[in-house]
């Protein structure tokens, strides 16, 4: 081989650069988030729940907000019975964001965390009126 | 591979596939156990309105509705005709019937302004060029938006014989003095409109400019003929905006004032 030594030499260091953000975290992994729920409406509820399981809400929320939206806007169906039949309005401002009014510590510490950018709130505001 | 065993491998993979798809959808599904008109909402199969013309004599008769409409909504403030958003404004006689010119028309009628808004039309042009369905007519009459699938073409403010579209240049939010945080303001590249205060009517009340008017706007199903507006209809001179291009608008003018007979 020609030029062996200065070949295997730069795929060493070639390697050690690919690998090397893997190599650098190696057991330091992020903290998952937190979200936090300590807003004062939640706090007030005697049974904290939301509309429906946490379960389902971490995994389907998105599923859920695009099936309001279209209910809504489309049909003007506004009301939602749950599960459990407890009745909510569907509406992002008016229902989700009454309770949770932390849209920082709530909706974005995971949107952050797994990198999700939802245009959401390009027009959504938050309670605060502040939008993003 | 041999022609059998091939078919019998596009039969496992399509059954397969379907099985796979399946499954996507019901992680997806909404766990509802019902989704449901509001009881308070109002039902109608026509809105529409009627303006008399002759309550609307002098600027803040305008402002008052216009601000009503406008803060509520968030609807920005810009100071450039050519990229203000507008759900509803005023305009003269000449502008707003175009089509009914006439060459002696009195001083009063010259100087009169009109409240103009989106007409709701029976058979909106708006709706039929918009190629991605973001503007459609619920089963109430009402010509209504989803934001969220509209793609900012502007097909349906050329269609629309009324101007009563407006396009979002840039994002609104710095031109809106207080934002109303109960409704959604809207972004950059697209078009917005009067919305018949839907909201409000799910909620069961009635259209924010009427509300403001003092009586100058009225607003009811047109195709009730026991609702308020066919009774006012029913008793007064009415014409709409230029029928002639045969959209059907639903807001209908009278010129109010009651005269005596000779």
């Amino acid at each position: 081989m020609y030029n062996g030594g200065k070949i295997i030499a730069g795929l060493i260091i070639f390697a050690a650069i690919i690998t090397s953000p893997f190599l650098l975290n190696i057991g330091k992994a992020d903290e998952a988030p937190q979200p936090s729920l300590d807003t004062p409406a939640i706090n007030q509820m005697s049974e904290k729940k939301c509309v429906e399981s946490a379960e389902f809400m971490r995994t389907g929320h998105m599923q859920m907000l695009n099936d309001w939206r279209d209910q809504v806007v489309r049909n003007g169906d506004t009301v939602y019975v749950s599960n459990s039949g407890q009745e909510y309005e569907m509406s992002l401002e008016n229902s989700c964001l009454k309770c949770h009014s932390n849209k920082q510590e709530f909706c974005d510490s995971c949107h952050t965390y797994a990198q999700v950018d939802p245009y959401c709130w390009d027009c959504h505001t938050d309670t605060k009126g502040a939008g993003q | 591979m041999d022609r059998r065993s091939f078919l019998k491998l596009l039969a496992v993979t399509g059954v397969g596939g379907v099985a796979v798809f399946e499954g996507i959808n019901q992680f997806g599904a909404t766990e509802a156990a019902e989704i449901k008109k509001s009881t308070k909402s109002l039902q109608g199969k026509h809105w529409g309105m009627v303006i008399d013309v002759s309550k609307f004599q002098n600027a803040e008769d305008f402002k008052r509705i216009a601000n009503a409409c406008h803060s509520y909504h968030n609807v920005p403030d810009i100071d450039d005709p050519k990229q203000e958003i507008k759900w509803i404004w005023q305009d003269d006689f000449e502008h707003t019937f175009a089509e009914l010119e006439s060459n002696y028309l009195s001083e009063k009628i010259k100087q009169q302004q009109f409240p103009v808004l989106c007409n709701h039309c029976e058979s909106p042009a708006c709706v039929r060029v918009c190629p991605t369905k973001a503007t459609f007519k619920r089963d109430d009459g009402i010509v209504a938006m989803d934001y969220h699938r509209c793609i900012g073409c502007r097909f349906c403010m050329a269609a629309c014989p009324f101007g009563a579209r407006s396009f979002n240049f840039f994002d609104p939010r710095p031109y809106i003095k207080e934002i109303n945080p109960e409704i959604p303001t809207r972004t950059k590249g697209v078009v917005e409109k009067c919305t018949f205060c839907v909201e409000r009517l799910d909620k069961g009340l009635g259209p924010l400019c009427e509300e403001a008017s003092r009586g100058g706007i009225v607003f009811g199903d047109l195709d009730d003929p026991n609702s308020e507006v066919r009774k006012v209809l029913g008793e007064n001179f009415s014409i709409r905006r230029k029928v002639e291009l045969g959209t059907g608008p639903s807001i209908y003018y009278i010129f109010g004032g009651g005269g005596q007979s000779a």
